[in-house]
């Protein structure tokens, strides 16, 4: 039975880790994230759970931290924010290519510089290429059953790749809203028990993990670590479908909201998505063919499904709320604009940088872009494919508000 | 126990052949005599940070630790530790590991006194159950002998290379080994290759037996870095504790115990004779930089005796 | 699940065969590495002058002076880079350097 609760993002993702009792936490404070190590710090001190809770110097070691604890054969988690994410670059990679399933929760906060608290989604994408798993969350439903499903998605013997489960900071880490919670017992079950085969400690024969790696075997370990990425296809699908079946929810690798005659669509990630269906709800009452396709998994991208969702859209904004400064759009772009290249009739599509360090984005910024796509439609007429939305101009911009 | 260095040597090795650090390179030695400090039959995890030893003790598929390793990067072999030893410590209480094993952490100068010595503060202060050893050559060896914090004044090193108005490194060596007593942590000690390895021998022992935190500074030569003939290793060490440039001694809980002192303390020059990295010292005109030299290392070795009296 | 071991790893493996990560599963696979062809110089133990002093044991980088039951055994020369550090702390002259000679 589930239970019905009201919590905020960062405490339900908590609340999942409570229930997963993991076995090593390594702690440091960062702007949004705080509240997950704070509130785990709770149960720790209530004696809740049995983990090994390291309250680190910094990011940097919380990672390394994990890193030591998952070649030790634990269960290691973490979670961190915007420079947290940045500060702990170098030792992402080595944890993916070193094959260590730790399960961080990123709560999405823009990449300093300027430093700023707010949400935006440039500190994971910048780690996109990192070799980590990235699952986000419209909401804080979501952050909490992508949590439960996390850990059986990194540790399945032929992925054995990190995972980093996001969530929008404040919008959804410190917004509190009705959630169904399920209950310890069968969250136990699900996530079950980790016992690598090889691990530091415990096993008939020593382990050596991290070697310099010469040049006859790198690129080789390089290949296995990027076919381990498309295994993890399989492996996310597998771990959504055996969440449906315990729990009643469905996710795949992307959410279709009224896709299935859509003339113009948006994608895009995270809350926003909310957003995205009451404008969808509304131009749909006035007859507009309106969708919108969500993405939740953006590692491994969903490259073949994504094309075949959008191939019957006439016109595809695509919403991204990090800028890559490469003067040609953002990442999420560049991935649907590339995935739809194949398409016999592929549609219309522009790049709209928008929400930038927390910058609001309304039901009628959304509308506006739905707008400005059906009149690509209408024309035939793409324009300028590369956007910004929501910031002050002192020209008349694309998609600027009259102001 | 007293130290019987013929039934030392008679133990397993744990550091095995076919590395490949240079000809007579005291990183090998170094983890030799601390591996050799473990009691035989006891299980340890060893985390190493990049650099000179790590390239070339596991280079893949070949390891020379017969014990478990890890590596991950430059900056951050003791959270990588301190990681480990969280593991070991939530393994043992949920009854999913009986045996018992050490943490032995080993880092070169690079990654110890400079881009590592965060991690390794912060490990320190959260109190893991860990041995930190710095195989100490005094410069980032690995990436062709550049200056580090542990690099002292007057080297001649490759970003700090002697000149027409240039005579070395700028600044004087970091006194690491201070500031890690100055963490409080239950063991610090500093030591090097000597006769039959005793001094290395005990302190490596008691701080890899000592509960809770401990720090051990390993000066270890490097005959490409120092420039000198590799054979020379065991008269360089000599000279490094009878001039004082490199006392023996350790902190335990607090207490500072000086290990040797000289009968005769000899002058400066008889270390940095031995090496091509002070050549340029003993050129006409610069004598002042031994003098200099010489000030230095008297003022540390007074500082030393006093703190060490005081106990 | 059969593990791969060090001396089955090679060149010519292909990126199916490699362990995953660069990780190995035992210990001590470095003396696969023959060192001892880096030699330039070479030490040679004579043993009648030698009196088990075991000086020389403990300052070898390359663990190359293998000792067994308090005595010291001839060099592993398939290792041994030829430093001579061995021969220099050697009070007995039982250790001496000769150039080496590689087939």
């Amino acid at each position: 039975m589930s239970i019905r609760e009201r919590l905020s993002g960062n405490e339900a993702v908590a609340y999942a880790m409570r229930q997963i009792n993991p076995d090593v936490f390594a702690a440091f404070p960062i702007t949004p994230s705080t509240e997950i190590p704070q509130y785990f710090a709770q149960y720790v001190a209530n004696g809740q759970v049995d983990t090994e809770y390291v309250t680190v110097e910094s990011e940097h070691s919380s990672m390394s931290t994990c890193i030591g604890a998952s070649a030790a054969g634990c269960r290691a988690v973490t979670a961190t924010s915007s420079a947290g994410l940045a500060f702990m670059y170098e030792v992402l990679y080595v944890a993916a290519s070193s094959r260590l399933p730790i399960t961080l929760a990123c709560v999405n906060r823009t990449l300093t510089g300027p430093i700023n608290i707010n949400n935006d989604h440039s500190d994971s994408m910048g780690a996109r290429d990192s070799g980590w798993i990235q699952i986000y969350a419209e909401n804080n439903q979501e952050a909490y059953d992508n949590y439960l499903q996390a850990m059986r998605i990194s540790e399945t013997p032929d992925v054995r790749l990190p995972i980093m489960v996001c969530q929008d900071g404040f919008i959804t880490s410190h917004a509190v809203e009705n959630i169904l919670l399920e209950e310890d017992a069968a969250v136990k079950a699900f996530v079950g028990e980790y016992h690598p085969e090889h691990a530091l400690m415990g096993r008939d024969h020593p382990l050596a993990v991290g070697p310099y790696d010469n040049s006859p075997y790198c690129m080789e370990h390089k290949v296995q670590q990027a076919e381990a990425m498309k295994n993890a296809k399989r492996a996310i699908l597998d771990v959504a479908a055996d969440f449906e079946k315990t729990f009643g929810r469905k996710y795949g690798f992307f959410e279709e909201y009224r896709m299935e005659d859509a003339e113009v669509a948006l994608v895009l990630i995270g809350s926003t998505a909310g957003t995205a269906k009451a404008c969808i709800d509304s131009l749909r009452n006035q007859g507009i063919k309106a969708g919108l396709v969500k993405v939740r998994v953006f590692r491994p991208f969903p490259f073949e499904e994504i094309a075949a969702a959008l191939s019957h859209v006439k016109a595809v904004a695509v919403m991204d709320k990090s800028e890559g400064y490469s003067a040609a759009g953002g990442p999420l772009f560049a991935e649907v604009r590339s995935a739809c290249y194949d398409l016999p009739n592929p549609p219309k599509m522009i790049d709209v940088v928008y929400g930038l360090a927390g910058r609001d984005c309304a039901v009628q910024d959304v509308e506006r872009v739905y707008r400005y796509l059906l009149k690509i439609v209408e024309t035939g007429e793409v324009g300028p494919r590369y956007i910004h939305m929501g910031q002050r101009s002192a020209r008349e911009e694309v998609l600027g508000n009259g102001l | 126990m007293a130290y019987n260095h013929k039934v030392e040597l008679s133990k397993p090795e744990r550091f095995a052949p076919g590395q490949r650090l240079c000809a007579g390179c005291g990183a090998g030695i170094a983890c030799r005599a601390i591996m050799r400090a473990l009691d035989e039959g006891d299980k340890a995890v060893v985390c190493n940070a990049t650099g000179c030893l790590e390239v070339s003790s596991f280079t893949y598929p070949c390891t020379s630790w017969e014990d478990s390793y890890i590596h991950a990067a430059f900056e951050n072999a003791p959270a990588v530790c301190g990681g480990v030893e969280a593991a070991y410590n939530v393994l043992r209480r949920k009854g999913q590991l009986d045996e018992t094993y050490k943490f032995i952490c080993i880092g070169g100068d690079g990654g110890t006194y400079d881009i590592g010595f965060q991690s390794l503060s912060g490990a320190m202060e959260r109190g893991h159950d860990m041995v930190y050893f710095c195989y100490d050559n005094e410069a980032y060896m690995n990436t062709g002998i550049q200056r580090s914090s542990s690099t002292p004044r007057f080297a001649n090193a490759t970003t700090t290379p002697v000149g027409s108005v240039s005579t070395g490194k700028k600044q004087d060596k970091k006194d690491l080994t201070a500031i890690m007593a100055a963490h409080h942590i239950p063991y610090v000690a500093q030591t090097t290759f000597l006769g039959n390895f005793k001094d290395l021998h005990e302190k490596a022992h008691r701080a890899i037996y000592t509960p809770g935190p401990a720090f051990v500074n390993v000066m270890a030569p490097c005959p490409r870095g120092w420039q000198y003939p590799a054979e020379l290793l065991p008269q360089i060490c000599k000279m490094a504790v009878e001039t004082c440039v490199w006392p023996l001694y350790e902190v335990v809980e607090g207490r500072w115990i000086l290990n040797y002192v000289p009968k005769k303390k000899l002058p400066v020059e008889e270390f940095l004779k031995l090496q091509g990295r002070f050549k340029h010292c003993f050129k006409p005109g610069n004598e002042w930089t031994i003098e200099s030299a010489q000030k230095y290392v008297d003022e540390k070795w007074e500082q030393l005796q006093e703190r060490c009296a005081s106990n | 699940m059969s593990i791969i071991h060090a001396k089955d790893i090679n060149e010519k493996t292909p990126w199916q065969g490699l362990t995953p990560g660069g990780e190995i599963y035992e210990g001590g696979t470095s003396k696969l590495t023959l060192t001892g062809q880096w030699r330039v110089n070479r030490p040679t133990w004579n043993s009648a002058l030698c009196r088990q002093c075991l000086l020389c044991a403990p300052f070898c980088p390359d663990s190359s002076i293998p000792v067994k039951e308090g005595k010291r055994l001839d060099f592993d020369l398939d290792h041994c880079k030829g430093c001579g550090i061995c021969a220099k702390v050697c009070p007995f002259k039982a250790i001496r350097m000769e150039q080496e000679v590689h087939q």
